[in-house]
């Protein structure tokens, strides 16, 4: 009823590439940013900040990231952690040798060293592909593990090879407490899904689409393999590489390679499935999905009466993690945001479904 | 020069046992065209079901040889009935699709059983005792100084990895439901238009493949302990298929042994000078090498791509 | 489809109230109630360590709850949260329980990367982390972190008591020289960390020290061992954890190297890393924390106020008095002890805030009359914490598997500080320096 676009007409073409067509999602659009600025940092606890926000914020851009690989590209990866841990450590590094970086910037160098890292990674994807670029990837999650493990210049000799950032500043404002470290992670997550939001409707998007769909017809019709490839894998890792900085400085404070693991890179793979390949709004959903299961889990039974063990909650976890990739997989392969468009296109005809 | 044997001979053994794991890989690709990754945890299911009950079974029998015996059997059973399921609720209704699609759906079955095993089964360590000698033999010892070591369960392990691969390779040359895999993995089209069951043929498969990794589990479970972590040795096994050849039983078996031997020598004489524990990825390397110049692996079939 | 983004950042709303319905504040407790919050893996890799470990930690505040009616009065009340040995799960469970119950007494976060991450935000929380047994080790030095407490010794002393027991069974330090040591260690933050203090040990003692790293999980060490058997090391000093320690040992039965001449650290030293090895494992070695392997009478309170009314965490009774569970239970004991002391300062039978405990726990002075009455007499010596010292006490023993179960088999050992103390002083010098953190003076507290 109130979600109708009669009488909304696009009289130029500026009008019809808007990523808001309707004027409803515009307002709705400027009212959750609004909300999510002025709002949230005022209302939400510091729990609440700090366990579920900063954490939902990050890991979905770094499902962003993934999803171009993945999802638009059709480049599977499974060293997602290791591209986030580039981004981290060189973040770090950059901070500690050269102190005078300021703090947008380095997060910034770390994305683009991870960006590199990447693209190298990435090379072997010109000549392979499905699985055994899958494993590729996996040489790279090895390999990269080993090496912050390995290289004590990479930790700056640190005892333990645990690394751990000093008191934050952005531009001279303090970043200490929950909210400042919220909306901070907040700029960068609207900035780059608007960024990915355009990219992908740009040639070089349709490109990564159309090597997605077939890369031999797509090369047969004169896109550069390499090129759309490549560029996926660069722009992938940069946004993977800038929230693996964030992680690290923004939630953990301090990490070792095992913030970075195997483990991470398939709970980011879950939440784009679950989400929605190729769909970026769908790396939002997964991402708030997977933060938020465990804490249902742990909190919610709780809540009936029924405590369920913190061991059993956590393998309930693992088999409902899994059964709903499988379901996913079955019943709705382009995942929650599938679900969301459908919601959408039944309440633009509601309460009047003909 | 008794130590270079010594570590080749480690490496070796290392790589039936990896060759073991990766069985179970090809068996699934080269039948279903979906390439496994809950293999680890279907070792690790198997492991904890054998593990669970031969302790029950022997305290039952009394015997060590019957207990295990009647708890093998039980576990194959299970695997079995794990392969029927994973048949109905997932493969039957993912026909057709895309292999990262499958390979994604397998990931989902990885969490199910990691979960459901540890729920069910218990998250201590248990142990599976079929009576493997452990104490090592010291060969040569004339001849190189303290002998060159060899260990008797690698060797019955590798005794058993020969026997298995013999019988499966009787099974597929041999026997009807051999021909229909065979016909299956060749072309599931095909194969159905001249009448073979697909479902079935993908439950046999799924068993066998069940099966395999019992066996994986029982050798690994009672070198190691049987506990969550045992599921991990399926990413170490990974590169010994993918330079293998996804389809070739035989590259199985030799990519095991080259990714067994690369590994260790690669650990002992290259691993003291970057601080160590270059053995993992080293052997990914290894296999991506090999991928490059054949994107196929060893032994796999070329795949020739039409628009 | 060009509409996701907008959706997108409605889904975010959507997550947002969900999640504000979920944690709807907690209630602050009662002031009769003392909440400690207890960080546990019951999953994952290091379970079969993790599960005793966790048992013992609550098997002794029920005992104190039963028993004495908690402590002066007061009720102690505990929430359990699952990290399986994940920094982030840990982070959250940190930010989740700190506020609870009118704040989380003290966070033993069972984990080195938990406490790396928790620890720099402890200080602005004001919430203590006491991180017995694990570190980090230079975290002794209670001038740079204050909030932090890594009672009865760290890794870097328990490596100087491994080596004087390794010493004295070589008959004398001077024997070490030009000797050959190996560190297999789990390769994380885990095993790194007792590198620097072995290094420093070589350095004095003249030995040559190996290091061998071991992927985790380290269920594959085969070129480990034969390494090992190739350089002949006189001893193998075992940094392990989980499924490491028994693949270990097996290993080294398998090239043949004496299990006599390995030492495991404390984690790598429970009943769950042998027990199924039995006589394979016959001689190995660890080091305790205390005296954590023998049986005092606090095990026998546990097993009358708890498990005697069905009240134990354990599965089977034969639990309690093994070496993680009663790990547990020095745990939990000091943090007794330290709501204890805090109470005294600031009012007895009343519940104390995270910053009193921290109080308690710095100026903790539990004598060896007080541990007959607590019944941890011949299980511990005594501790006393000040502003400078943070550990307390670094008394150890030296226990071995006789194929069944473990015997004490040394003497006490006290860390030899003249080593320690400049690794300690150095590495909190350079956190201080990294965190621009102005270390507090002791000598005016």
């Amino acid at each position: 009823m109130f979600y109708r676009e009669n009488g909304q007409f696009k009289a130029s073409y500026v009008e019809d590439l808007r990523i808001f067509k309707v004027t409803q999602d515009r307002v709705a659009v400027l009212a959750l940013v609004a909300i999510a600025v002025l709002l949230v940092p005022m209302l939400a606890s510091d729990y609440l900040l700090r366990a579920v926000l900063i954490p939902f914020l990050i890991l979905s851009l770094a499902a962003i990231g993934l999803n171009i690989l993945v999802g638009y590209c059709g480049q599977i990866s499974l060293g997602t952690g290791a591209f986030m841990a580039v981004g981290a450590y060189a973040a770090w590094n950059i901070g500690v040798r050269i102190p005078e970086v300021p703090l947008l910037v380095q997060i910034l160098l770390g994305g683009l060293c991870a960006t590199a890292v990447g693209v190298v990674f990435g090379i072997p994807s010109l000549r392979l592909r499905g699985l055994y670029l899958a494993v590729s990837t996996l040489a790279a999650q090895f390999f990269l593990d080993w090496a912050f493990l390995r290289i004590p210049a990479l930790t700056n000799h640190s005892a333990s090879g645990s690394v751990s950032v000093g008191t934050l500043s952005f531009f001279g404002l303090p970043l200490e407490s929950a909210w400042q470290k919220y909306l901070f992670c907040l700029g960068f997550v609207v900035v780059f899904a608007v960024i990915a939001k355009n990219l992908v409707r740009t040639t070089t998007g349709r490109q990564w689409m159309a090597i997605r769909d077939m890369d031999i017809a797509a090369g047969v019709i004169g896109i550069r393999p390499a090129y759309a490839k490549l560029t996926a894998f660069a722009v992938s890792s940069f946004i993977v590489g800038v929230s693996g900085a964030l992680w690290g400085f923004m939630h953990l404070g301090a990490w070792e390679p095992l913030a970075f693991s195997l483990d991470r890179s398939f709970q980011l793979l879950f939440m784009i499935i679950i989400g929605g390949l190729g769909s970026i709004v769908g790396s939002f959903f997964g991402a708030a999905f997977i933060v938020l299961l465990p804490i249902v889990l742990t909190n919610v039974p709780a809540l009936f009466g029924l405590p369920l063990s913190v061991d059993t909650a956590v393998h309930l976890e693992h088999i409902i993690f899994g059964s709903l990739i499988v379901i996913f997989l079955i019943a709705e392969p382009h995942g929650l945001a599938r679900l969301w468009s459908i919601g959408r296109e039944k309440l633009r005809l509601w309460p009047f479904p003909y | 020069m008794g130590f270079f044997i010594e570590t080749l001979l480690g490496g070796l053994m290392t790589g039936v046992l990896y060759a073991l794991i990766g069985l179970g890989f090809v068996l699934i690709f080269k039948a279903s065209g979906v390439f496994n990754f809950a293999q680890g945890a279907m070792v690790l299911v198997a492991a904890l079901a054998m593990a669970r009950f031969s302790a029950w079974a022997i305290e039952l029998t009394g015997s060590m040889l019957f207990g295990n015996v009647i708890a093998f059997f039980m576990s194959v059973a299970f695997m079995i009935a794990l392969a029927i399921a994973i048949e109905r609720l997932v493969l039957r209704h993912l026909v057709n699709q895309e292999l990262t699609t499958l390979l994604m759906a397998t990931l989902g079955i990885t969490y199910v059983l990691d979960g459901l095993g540890q729920t069910v089964f218990g998250s201590s360590v248990y142990t599976i005792d079929v009576g493997m000698p452990k104490e090592p033999l010291f060969l040569f010892q004339d001849v190189f100084e303290g002998g060159i070591l060899l260990n008797p369960d690698d060797l019955i392990a590798a005794l058993v990895g020969a026997a298995l691969v013999a019988a499966l390779a009787l099974l597929f040359q041999y026997t009807k439901v051999g021909r229909a895999l065979r016909a299956v993995a060749d072309d599931h089209q095909a194969a159905q238009s001249v009448g073979i069951p697909l479902g079935r043929i993908w439950v046999v498969v799924w068993s066998v493949a069940g099966v395999v990794a019992l066996v994986a589990g029982i050798v690994w479970g009672s070198k190691l302990g049987v506990q969550f972590s045992l599921s991990t040795v399926a990413l170490r096994a990974l590169p010994v298929v993918i330079l293998g050849g996804l389809t070739s039983v035989p590259g199985a078996i030799l990519g095991g042994l080259i990714i067994g031997v690369g590994e260790k020598l690669s650990e002992v004489y290259l691993g003291s000078f970057v601080g160590g524990g270059i053995e993992v990825w080293f052997a990914y390397a290894l296999a991506l090498l090999v991928l490059l110049v054949r994107p196929e692996g060893l032994f796999g079939e070329k795949h020739i791509d039409r628009v | 489809m060009n509409t996701k983004f907008a959706h997108g950042i409605r889904g975010l709303a959507v997550a947002g109230t969900m999640a504000f319905a979920l944690t709807a504040p907690s209630i602050a407790a009662a002031q009769s109630e003392q909440f400690i919050p207890l960080l546990v893996y019951r999953t994952g890799s290091f379970a079969p360590l993790g599960i005793p470990w966790a048992n013992g930690k609550l098997d002794y505040l029920k005992m104190i709850n039963e028993r004495d009616g908690g402590i002066n009065g007061v009720k102690m009340v505990y929430e359990e949260c699952e990290t399986a040995y994940n920094t982030d799960r840990g982070v959250e469970c940190y930010e989740r329980l700190k506020t609870k119950g009118g704040g989380g007494s003290l966070f033993d976060t069972q984990s080195t990367g938990i406490t790396y991450a928790v620890m720099d935000k402890a200080p602005l929380d004001k919430v203590p982390v006491m991180t017995m047994g694990y570190g980090r080790s230079d975290s002794a030095d209670g001038s740079v972190f204050p909030w932090s407490f890594p009672l009865l010794g760290t890794y870097w002393t328990a490596s100087d008591i491994i080596v004087q027991d390794i010493a004295k069974k070589m008959g004398g330090v001077d024997k070490l020289k030009g000797k050959k040591l190996a560190l297999v260690y789990h390769d994380s933050p885990y095993g790194k960390e007792p590198i620097t203090a072995l290094q420093a040990l070589a350095r004095k003692h003249g030995f040559e020290l190996m290091l061998l790293p071991v992927i985790a999980p380290g269920v594959e060490q085969k070129s480990t061992w034969l390494q090992i058997r190739q350089q002949r090391p006189e001893y193998v000093i075992l940094w392990a954890a989980g499924i490491m320690t028994p693949t270990s040992i097996r290993e080294a039965q398998a090239t043949g190297f004496p299990r006599e001449k390995i030492y495991g650290i404390w984690w790598a030293g429970s009943e769950s890393d042998v027990r199924d090895l039995g006589a394979t494992a016959k001689g190995y070695n660890a080091i305790a924390i205390q005296g954590s392997a023998d049986y005092g009478k606090a095990h026998d309170d546990i097993l009358k106020y708890v498990y005697d009314k069905n009240q134990g965490s354990a599965d089977s009774r034969a639990e309690v008095g093994t070496v993680a569970h009663t790990r547990g239970m020095m745990i939990q004991m000091l943090t007794v002890e330290a709501i204890r002391t805090a109470q005294e300062k600031y009012g007895k039978g009343k519940a104390v805030t995270p910053e009193q405990v921290r109080w308690g726990l710095e100026n903790l002075d539990i004598s060896q009359a007080r541990l007959d009455e607590l019944g941890f007499g011949n299980l511990m010596r005594p501790v006393k914490t000040s502003c400078a010292d943070h550990m307390g006490s670094s008394w150890a023993r030296i226990i071995t598997w006789n194929g069944d179960k473990y015997e004490t088999t040394s003497d006490w050992y006290e860390a030899d500080m003249s080593v320690i103390d400049p690794l300690v002083k150095a590495g909190a010098d350079k956190y201080a320096k990294e965190k621009g953190i102005t270390p507090r003076d002791c000598s005016k507290e």
